[in-house]
Formats: C-alpha cells, structure tokens, sequence
C-alpha cells in the first residue's frame, strides 16, 4: 500500500518528466473508451510495473515514447493520463511487490 | 439456425507457432521450414496464413503454423482473433494444435510469459522456444532454461532463430513423443481471460526466482533512438530514407530492366522468324509476348522497392516512422499505426488493405482501407515509368537530382496528399472522425535484418507477381488481343486494322468520356484492361499500337517513341493525373468488399477513385494546354 506521502506524489503518466523512474500504481478506466483499461494491462502497464517516459514527439508533445517493464511502447497522451504513477524510489524494494499484490484485489 | 461445418485439412500432425508481435517467431518459423511453406488466407478472413512442413530426423512430417503475434489471448485485432480461434479450436478451416510452440523474446520475458501461461491454461501440449536467447546475453541477461521449465512446467529451450544450433534442440525436443502428450493435472478451462491479475504476480515470482527481476537498460536501442526519434533529425531521417528509397527504384533497376526487355525482344523476334503469318503468330507475339512481356519487366522495381520495405520492417524502424508521422496523421483524423498499412500499399494495394487489420479501432481501419488505394502501388509504376521516360527528358537538376526520379516523388507525393485529402474531409464530415483513438504500438529493439528472411519474403513477393502475370495479366492480354484483333479489317481497309475491332469500337465509345480530359481512343481501349490490373493497361497500350502500326518496323520500335511523338504532353500529363487516382484493380475491390463485408464500401470506393480522377486529369489536361503544352 502506497503511504499517505506517495499518494500525494502521484500523477497521471502523460504528467511526467522525461527520464524519471516510475512505479505504475493503477490503471483507471478511460472515459474515452471502456476496453483501454485491459488493453494497457496486456501490454504490461499493472500496478507495481516500473515506467519511464523516454521521449515526446515534437510537436506537441503526443504521442509519447513509453518504457514499461522491458518493452517500449508509443502511447497517446490520453491513453498515458489513465495509468497512475508514483516516483520509483531505490530504497523501496518491497514496495513493488506490495503494489502489485494490492493490484490484484488480494 | 447453425449449419454444421465440415472440416476438411490436411493429415498429419500439426504444430503452432504462437508469440508476441516481435519475438522472432516468423524468423524461427523460416529456420524450420526453409522455401517449404506456403502463404494463403484463413477462411472469411484475410489473414495472412503461413504455413510451413518439415520433417524430424526420426522421419516424422509435420504441418506447421506460423500464427499471427498476439499480447493475449483476449483479441482486439483480426489477426488477434485468428490466434485465438485456432488455439480454442473454434477455426473454420483449421484443427486444434497437436502441439503449441510459445516462442518467447528471451530480452523480455516480462511480457512474453504471461501468453505462455494463457496457453498453458489452455490444456495443450505447449513448449517454450526461448529466442533470441544470444541477444539476452549480449545484455547481461543469463536464463536457466532448466529452471525456467521447472517454474513453468513446461519443456524449454533456448533458440537463436539466426543460426543453426538454436534450431536442432527445438526439433529434438518436437521429435520427443513425451512432447506431444496432453498436460494431465491441467484442466482445459478455456478461460484464458480472467487471469491478469494472477499472473502478473506469478511472472514476478518466477523472475525473481530466476535472479531476472532486474530492469537491464536496452541501450544499443536507446541510443539509436535518440537520433531516430529526435524532434528535428528523426523526420529529416524519415525524409531521406524514403527519398532514396524511391531513387533507389529507378537507378537500381535500370540494368535488370533492360536486359529484361532485350530478351523479351529477342524473344519476340525469333517467334515472329519462325512461324507462318496468321492468327497463331499474332496472338504469340502480339498478345503473349509482348503482353506478358511488357509488365514483366517492373519486377526489378518491384522488388527493390519490396527490399526496402522488408528492411525497414525487419529492422525495427517501421514503428518507429509510424510514431514520427502519428501527429501529422491525427492532424487527418487517422493514427500512426495507419502508416505502416498505408507504406505496404505503396508496393501493392491489397497487402496494404490486408495489413490494416492490425489497426484496432474500427473506423480508423475503414478510411485506411479506403485511402490505401491512393498510395501509388508497384501497378502502377509500369505506367509511370512509361509516360516518364517517353515524354520527361533524363536530365540532372544542381548535379544532384534526376528530373525523372523527382517527377516521380512528386507523383508519389500527389498520392499521399490526395489521401491526406480525403481523410482530412472524412475527419471534419462524420461524428467519429473527432473521437480519440488508441495507439498503443510497440516500439521493438532494432535487429540487424537476416538475409534468410529478407529473401524468403522477397521470393514470396515475386512469387505473387509472377502468378498474376502468368494467369490474370497474360489472360487479359490475350483476351485484348482478341478484341482488338478480331472482327478483322476488310482487305480494302484504308485505315490501321484495330480500328475495325471491337476493341476500336469501345474505345471509340469510351472516348466520348475520356476526350474532355485529353484521352485519344486508343488510351481509351488500354483503360479498359486497366480495370482489371493497373500494369496491364502498358501491355494494352503495346497491343494497341502494335496492332494498329502499319509496318513491321513500326511495331518493333519500343512503345516509348511510339507515345512520345504521338501524344502531346498535355495528354502525357493528364494520363499521369489519371492514375494517381485511377480506380483501383478488380482485385483490390475484391479485397476490399471481403474486409468490410459487403459491396457498399468497395462501390463507394471506386465510385469516388473515378471521379478524383476525372477531374484530376481534367484539371491537368486543361492547364497543360492553356500553357501551351496541347
């Protein structure tokens, strides 16, 4: 369970700073379309998944360049605003893991 | 009420191929299978199915399927549903898998685990080929495959789909009969759906079990990204590849072209040596030779332009231009995952209109399909080629450029922003064409492309081609030669004897239409063939002109100065305007009513090509001539 401070820290992926280490700690429903939710799951955007914002196209700044886990991603910035982010934090070891378990409802 | 489906395949056991998009699952697939595989469609749909045999040392014949890459088994494209009809059995046209080969990219097993266990859950007997396994090592990254197969409880092996070795322990282990034998403990749910949750945390515990829980930095990657994906230099990088491309297809294919045409000339005049005058003589040189013969030289340029596209897909950058270009798409209501659809098309329409499947989203998969015949296809080329090198004189322009390879781009660009065109009209006049759609397009790692791949799909490409010469082409050109040589002239004729024809007698008529925008009836007669194949309307055009040439030596000459001093350029120029638009070939409105389900899209579809290219050539006829180019 993300602290009271850590909820504070957070911010929708499409907020993000280029190159800064990320804990992915939900995945909300779009209001644009019901099935992004899933579909980001399945290419790897769960809770407790480490995220990075590696590049912007220019100009405008959409779509964004996204690494998730190990794979690399180009999301919409409207797609990026459903995913939740934390800063990832080395000394939070455990805390992946504990996401992760909050993520699946255990 | 349902009809029962009768199930007609082929004997033998049958193994799949099954992976996430970019794992190496086709490379691996071309390993095994070698020039053995064959490329047809799944029934009702038109996803491309590959399908390959091979035989285990110990004698056993194998039917292999290379499915289309999914991240789940929970569809959101065609080719997604595909993969997960024929893994549940449900396949019209296909049996359920003797035995599933998840082939997983060793760089990211993150990922790519949790189709394998969807798969497992499946009840299948199931395999793991863990690939590219030398570029795990290159980073860093060392799997115990033992270990792995203890976690996951399933055989492993580790396989580098680019060299032999990796090969041999994967068709060991396919010759091991315990491999074949269904999972007994696991029960078949068929619920591969609801386990997300579930199984990302299993993935976690098995990666850190495995000491493989560690981020590794893909930093060859990353660093070419930087400059491809640069604000400034990734679209200046963009631009230059795809100029040289294009470049590339006229230089390059110079010396195979004209060796072509020579031996088809020769050709034709040993037939013409050797066989009595009349009607068989005329259909072979005429018709077959000079027909079949006249497009069969722009395989050179399609292949080179098919080579450039393979390399570029292979290599990994083809995402990569998609996400440069996806703001200009959304700027015309489409997204950057049309590009890749849209770039196929510039070989060929229906491999372009095949290829849209990929894109999710309904409606941005119908305007790509719609817009995908405005890219200037390989079918056309024959005709630019012709009318370039008859009427634009070989000239450089500032020592760098080729005047006749950059009225070429600029054909090509007239294609591109007649689509851009029509999408931007579709965005602001329909209520979907505002809505956000998903991109979510994966951006692989870069991979050296392999010369194994790149040939086994540029001799599938000429494979296609050549198939379509040797059937609807060369029928078309006998059929044309039927008409424009039959009935024939009496022997007082005054004029040249295709005007007697029936094929005279429609362009006569045809040229009703076409005489506004410039159009002399013999283009009129070469049109109607067109319809049928773009390219062929050249070989009608050599038909035409070689039947209704008064001597011999007028129907030797090549058909370039023959339309050089008979047309003017203000026709020249309003036949080129013509096929940036021209109504697409039978077979692509074929393709397209099979994609969309219906007549309606594929009626619309040439309703609208034929009107763009009217006034086009109406436009361009007019200006030509006011500028004194009549």
């Amino acid at each position: 369970m993300p602290t009271p401070s850590q909820r504070q820290n957070e911010t929708s992926l499409d907020q993000a700073s280029i190159g800064e280490k990320l804990l992915v700690t939900r995945v909300r429903p779009s209001p644009i379309a019901s099935e992004w939710d899933r579909w980001l799951g399945e290419i790897g955007f769960f809770p407790g998944e480490r995220v990075e914002l590696m590049a912007k196209a220019i100009p405008g700044g959409d779509p964004l360049v996204i690494r998730v886990g190990q794979s690399t991603f180009a999301l919409r910035c409207a797609e990026a605003a459903c995913i939740d982010v934390i800063p990832h934090e080395t000394t939070a070891a455990t805390q992946t893991q504990t996401l992760a378990m909050e993520g699946s409802g255990a | 009420m349902r009809q029962a489906v009768i199930k007609l395949h082929p004997p033998g056991a049958l193994l799949a191929l099954v992976g996430n998009p970019n794992c190496g699952k086709t490379a691996l697939f071309n390993r095994l299978t070698g020039s053995h595989q064959k490329v047809a469609n799944y029934a009702g749909v038109t996803v491309e199915r590959k399908e390959g045999r091979f035989s285990t040392p110990s004698g056993k014949n194998l039917r292999i399927l290379d499915l289309p890459g999914a991240y789940s088994l929970y569809p959101r494209s065609p080719d997604e549903r595909v993969t997960c009809d024929i893994l549940f059995g449900q396949a019209r046209d296909e049996k359920r898998p003797d035995l599933v080969i998840c082939v997983v990219d060793a760089t990211n097993l993150r990922r790519n685990l949790r189709l394998v266990l969807a798969v497992k859950r499946l009840g299948l007997p199931c395999a793991v080929a863990l690939n590219m396994a030398d570029q795990a090592e290159s980073r860093g990254i060392t799997i115990d495959a033992d270990a792995l197969a203890a976690e996951l409880g399933l055989p492993v092996v580790s396989t580098v789909a680019i060299r032999r070795d990796g090969i041999d322990a994967l068709v060991k282990l396919i010759d091991t009969p315990t491999a074949w034998r269904r999972p007994a403990s696991e029960k078949a749910t068929g619920n591969a759906v609801n386990h997300d949750a579930g199984d990302h945390i299993e993935i976690k515990r098995i990666l850190q079990r495995l000491g493989l829980d560690e981020i590794v930095p893909h930093t060859t990657s990353d660093r070419i990204d930087r400059w491809v994906l640069h604000p400034a230099l990734g679209p200046l990088l963009l631009t230059v590849v795809l100029f040289l491309m294009f470049q590339a297809v006229f230089a390059w294919a110079k010396w195979p072209m004209d060796l072509i045409e020579s031996a088809t000339g020769a050709l034709g005049t040993l037939a013409g040596d050797h066989l009595a005058d009349g009607w068989f003589k005329s259909l072979l040189v005429d018709g077959v030779i000079a027909g079949a013969g006249g497009v069969l030289v722009f395989l050179p340029q399609i292949l080179i332009l098919f080579f450039f596209i393979l390399v570029l897909e292979e290599s990994g950058y083809l995402p990569r231009a998609a996400f440069l270009l996806d703001r200009l798409m959304g700027w015309v209501g489409l997204s950057g995952r049309s590009f890749i659809p849209m770039l196929s098309s510039f070989a060929c329409a229906i491999p372009g209109i095949m290829a849209a499947r990929t894109i999710a989203d309904p409606r941005d998969r119908l305007v790509t399909i719609m817009i995908a015949p405005l890219m200037t296809c390989s079918a056309r080329l024959p005709v630019y080629a012709l009318l370039i090198g008859a009427f634009i004189p070989a000239r450089e322009i500032g020592g760098l450029f080729e005047l006749q390879g950059l009225v070429l781009f600029g054909l090509y660009l007239a294609g591109i922003v007649g689509a851009m065109g029509v999408a931007w009209l579709l965005k602001h006049f329909t209520a979907s064409g505002r809505q956000v759609r998903p991109l979510m397009m994966e951006l692989p790692s870069y991979h050296l492309p392999t010369a194994q791949n790149i040939a086994i799909g540029l001799w599938q490409r000429a494979a296609v081609f050549l198939k379509r010469v040797g059937t609807i082409i060369m029928a078309l050109s006998v059929a044309l030669w039927f008409l424009a040589s039959h009935p024939v002239a009496p022997p007082d004729a005054q004029e040249s004897a295709i005007e007697y024809s029936y094929a005279g007698r429609m362009g006569k008529v045809l040229a009703n239409v076409f005489e506004p925008i410039g159009f002399n009836w013999q283009i009129s007669v070469a049109l109607v063939p067109g319809m049928a194949a773009r390219e062929v309307a050249v070989s009608a055009l050599s038909t035409v002109y070689a039947l209704s040439a008064e001597s011999d030596d007028e129907k030797a000459e090549a058909l370039a100065p023959v339309i050089a001093e008979k047309w003017s350029l203000a026709t020249a120029l309003a036949l080129l305007a013509w096929f940036i638009f021209a109504p697409q070939c039978l077979a692509t409105l074929a393709t397209v009513k099979r994609e969309t389900g219906g007549w309606t899209m594929p009626l619309v579809m040439a309703a609208y090509l034929f009107t763009l290219a009217w006034v086009a050539a109406w436009i361009t006829f007019h200006t030509a001539v006011a500028l004194g180019f009549g």
